[in-house]
């Protein structure tokens, strides 16, 4: 009998805990080792193994124990290096011999806090419920009374507007000849305002993403732009643009982000007077849906040459910027004057809007913004939105959804008047499930003008492992196995930015059929159905009320 | 899909002719209701232009409420019209039909005209909230030199009920709407034609924009614009809201409810003001497929389609007498003595425009401006 002392494991974990358990299989392994190698967490490692086995090899049976040692590829049970379920192992197995099992009864969250540290991590929210955008529906279906469009042949004009939009009675006009001019001697400001896809690619930065990752979704959004005649825009995300980007003629195509640690800025200001275009907006960050009131991190293991020539900042330094905009104060330091200084910077020929993270206070900084003629929209970002870095308890914990928050902003504007005059982006958690047009529209018929998507892109256009059974969520560390969210030149290089672009370009254009696909039984095609509430319902009746849309069973 | 039935003419004629011209396009029809506005009027009216008219429909509850109520607000009766009422199968009569004359208040006397209209509208907003839970009162024009008249059953019926057929009011512009009902319940505030200060209109078709266009107009603070039982009142508003409110010519209403697409748009001459009026009245692209005939407080009367043109509408006739219908039938009907030739099936672009006294008609291209 061996020693009590040698059966206590009470301070080692079991595998049960672990939230993915691999399933090696021994007898398909060649042992190749091609696993333990790509594993971006050393969660498996080979190793030898004594065996026992009773072998009887004579004529009668003579039972001999034999020991032997076989390799064999292990998981490891150490709470640092847990599978994460990425799979990048069964990706490179020739002989489908491994594989990673999500384990509902895991324990992880109990046990991962070595040293007082919280769970960090990328991606998005860990809850693979339906979510509300999955449940909508559209319901008000154009039959004989008023005949359904032909999503094939019927021109549709899937447009929205991002900046501040006069109303009708301020429009500095005047009638000669019995035609409406523009009064330039009025002196009245018109703000800029451009027509683009109502589906935008939102802010990730050139630092949290690789360098082909970036550069594939900026060549599908200028591809959508110049050869699809999608007027597609994307957001640089803070940390800057490539210096010959934000002097090419492509610089119409991308909203520029200015974030509270404003990394890039000092580049961007420089080329100012070399810009050939004006960039399509400026978006201020004030808040992410997936950490709110979390600042932006970027590891300093993230932080290579380039995107420190980018950022203008040394290499290897982490790179932290804080939870809200250091220099200013109060809302109307923050909102208002920052606004008026970035639409300066352009001359007042760029909209400029803030982005905030879905809160039940959206609708008091709404109202500000309302009365802020140089505003030119809000986005907000809710509680489903993604993130490179963040804590875990941020983001699945902190937030508001995104339907809700959009619905209640909308019909604020609505009791002004306002609902045309300062455009509604709604992000976070647009498609989730992958039903990128469906979400889009519903949130579009709840009141917003444009809805951004990011976590979905990087799924679509470049394989993203990460779920929301918080698969992979490697984009904190940068050893992003797909080389999206890597500086590692090893990691990157496993992704090509053509393959990228390709993807972006087939993603929208689906999106685009899509949507033609919902807006055409439901008989519209000319303007967008910003607020077209009456279209959708859902089979909740404490959601429909809540959102003032129909309740279907 | 509604019958619409439209006559200007420099003459006066008796709205017999637009329901007449309604019956010929009856073929597939329910035959629901009857929506009559006349505009211009002859007879007994002629002499009484400068007064608003009442129009209307009332329990004897509500003809009394009425009554009070214009009293004491100060309006002074000038003249009454009912119809004679003829007993029709089918036809289940109501206590009161009335276009009730008045003069206004002293007070208002040499207040401008604006201040005039709104005395107006607020006046039939008001006593239409007093009848409305009740249905005692229906209220559905209050306005100089315009009756109308509505009700629920097959508009040739309903001309024979009203004794239309015989000496009922005359007028030169007169709008027939016959209902085809996509209700179950037939409410007459959701009839055709809708008015408002002097503006008017109907609509074959069906306004998928409605909620948010709904909510635009509503959120403008006039309070005017209110009632949407019929998604098609919109149109009406929209009409006010862009002529009178914003003061545009009005080609520009199409320019609001059917914009055109940006590429379009750089083809216009006044292409800067489009721009802006495209995007500050995004909300009110109608979106259809609408056909839309309307009339302006000066007489003008108009034809426009939606980009969509799923909708049938055709104007014609000679100088003095024009008519804008929803299907070529009724034009032959009431206007037969034509050149066919030249009958006018508007396309998306095009607003056929008819000047007052139908004296000319004019077809305004959208993309030419």
């Amino acid at each position: 009998m061996e020693p009590a002392a040698r059966l206590d494991h009470n301070h080692h974990i079991s595998l049960r805990e672990f939230p993915y358990i691999v399933r090696w299989r021994d007898d398909r392994c060649k042992r190749c080792g091609k696993c333990t190698a790509v594993c971006p967490v050393k969660a498996i490692e080979p190793s030898v193994k004594v065996q026992r086995s009773i072998q009887s090899e004579g004529p009668t049976p003579t039972p001999i124990a034999v020991r032997k040692a076989i390799h064999v590829v292990e998981q490891v049970l150490d709470m640092e290096r847990y599978c994460t379920g990425c799979g990048t192992c069964t990706l490179v197995c020739p002989n489908e011999a491994i594989e990673p099992e999500f384990n509902p009864q895991h324990k992880f969250y109990h046990y991962k806090n070595k040293g007082g540290e919280p769970l960090k991590r990328g991606g998005r929210r860990n809850d693979p419920s339906v979510s509300t955008l999955d449940k909508l529906k559209f319901t008000r279906i154009s039959m004989l009374t008023d005949p359904a469009l032909d999503a094939g042949r019927h021109e549709f004009r899937v447009r929205t507007l991002l900046g501040r939009i006069l109303p009708p009675e301020e429009l500095p006009l005047k009638m000669v000849n019995g035609k409406l001019v523009v009064d330039k001697e009025s002196g009245k400001f018109i703000p800029p305002v451009r027509e683009i896809y109502p589906i935008m690619i939102g802010s990730m930065s050139i630092g949290a993403l690789s360098p082909p990752m970036w550069e594939g979704l900026a060549m599908g959004v200028a591809y959508l732009n110049e050869v699809e005649g999608m007027p597609v825009v994307m957001c640089s995300g803070e940390g800057g643009m490539p210096p010959r980007l934000l002097k090419s003629k492509y610089l119409k195509y991308f909203i520029i982000q200015i974030a509270s640690g404003y990394f890039g800025w000092d580049e961007i200001i420089h080329a100012l007077p070399h810009m050939k275009e004006d960039p399509a907006a400026i978006e201020i960050k004030y808040g992410q849906g997936a950490k709110p009131g979390d600042g932006g991190l970027l590891m300093a293991q993230k932080v290579l040459k380039l995107i420190a020539s980018i950022r203008g900042v040394p290499q290897f330094v982490d790179l932290a910027s804080p939870p809200t905009h250091q220099t200013k104060y109060s809302i109307e330091e923050a909102v208002a004057k920052m606004i008026q200084s970035m639409s300066m910077a352009w001359g007042f020929r760029v909209p400029v809007y803030p982005k905030i993270s879905g809160t039940k206070t959206a609708r008091a900084v709404l109202n500000n913004l309302a009365r802020n003629p140089y505003a030119a929209a809000l986005s907000i970002d809710g509680e489903d939105g993604g993130t490179g870095a963040a804590y875990n308890v941020s983001m699945d914990k902190m937030g508001h959804p995104i339907a809700s928050n959009i619905r209640d902003c909308y019909l604020d504007l609505v009791k002004q008047g306002k609902q045309n005059e300062l455009p509604l982006i709604a992000a976070g958690g647009v498609a989730k499930k992958g039903n990128l047009a469906a979400n889009a529209a519903a949130l579009i018929m709840l009141g917003a003008s444009a809805v951004s998507i990011g976590k979905y892109i990087m799924q679509a256009a470049a394989d993203c492992f990460g779920d929301e059974y918080n698969r992979c969520n490697l984009c904190n560390t940068g050893k992003c196995p797909r080389g999206i969210t890597t500086q590692d030149p090893k990691l990157y290089r496993r992704l090509d930015s053509d393959k990228v672009a390709e993807r972006v370009v087939e993603t929208f254009k689906a999106a685009d059929v899509e949507l033609k696909k919902i807006f055409a039984p439901m008989g519209r095609s000319t303007e967008l159905p910003i607020g077209m509430s009456d279209g959708l319902s859902i089979e909740d009746k404490a959601m429909a009320e809540r959102l003032e849309i129909n309740y279907a069973c | 899909m509604c019958r619409l039935s439209a006559i200007t003419s420099a003459n006066y004629f008796s709205p017999i002719e637009n329901i007449i011209a309604l019956e010929t396009m009856k073929e597939g029809h329910d035959g629901s209701g009857l929506g009559l506005t006349l505009k211009d009027l002859g007879g007994e009216f002629e002499e009484l232009k400068a007064y608003p008219i009442l129009s209307g429909i009332c329990s004897k509850k509500g003809i009394e409420v009425v009554n009070n109520y214009m009293k004491k607000k100060g309006f002074r009766l000038e003249h009454i019209w009912n119809p004679k009422i003829k007993a029709v199968k089918g036809i289940l009569p109501r206590d009161h039909y009335f276009a009730r004359v008045y003069d206004y208040p002293a007070a208002y006397k040499d207040k401008s005209a604006q201040e005039k209209e709104d005395l107006l509208m607020n006046t039939r907003l008001t006593l239409r909230k007093l009848g409305e839970s009740d249905e005692s009162i229906f209220v559905f024009s209050f306005y100089p030199d315009v009756i109308t008249l509505k009700e629920v059953g097959d508009p040739l019926q309903l001309g024979e009920f009203f004794g239309l057929d015989k000496n009922g009011p005359k007028a030169k512009i007169i709008f027939a709407q016959g209902r085809q009902n996509t209700n179950y319940q037939i409410y007459l505030y959701a009839c055709h034609p809708f008015f408002i200060q002097g503006y008017c209109s109907m609509t074959n078709g069906e306004n998928t924009a409605f909620v948010p266009i709904r909510e635009f107009l509503m959120s403008r603070g006039f309070p005017g614009y209110i009632g949407y039982n019929s998604d098609s009142e919109t149109f009406t508003h929209i009409l006010h809201y862009t002529v009178r409110h914003l003061g545009f010519p009005l080609t520009y209403y199409k320019d609001v409810i059917t914009p055109l697409k940006t590429s379009e748009v750089e083809l216009r001459k006044d292409r800067e003001a489009l721009k802006l009026i495209k995007q500050s009245l995004r909300p009110l692209c109608i979106d259809g497929p609408n056909m839309v005939i309307g009339f302006t407080p000066d007489g003008t009367c108009f034809m426009l389609q939606d980009s969509k043109k799923l909708r049938p509408g055709v104007v014609g006739g000679v100088k003095g007498k024009y008519a804008l219908m929803s299907e070529e039938c009724g034009l032959d009907s009431d206007i037969p003595k034509r050149d066919k030739t030249k009958d006018i099936f508007p396309m998306k672009y095009d607003m056929v425009i008819i000047s007052p006294q139908a004296e000319e008609v004019k077809v305004w291209n959208q993309l030419h401006g």
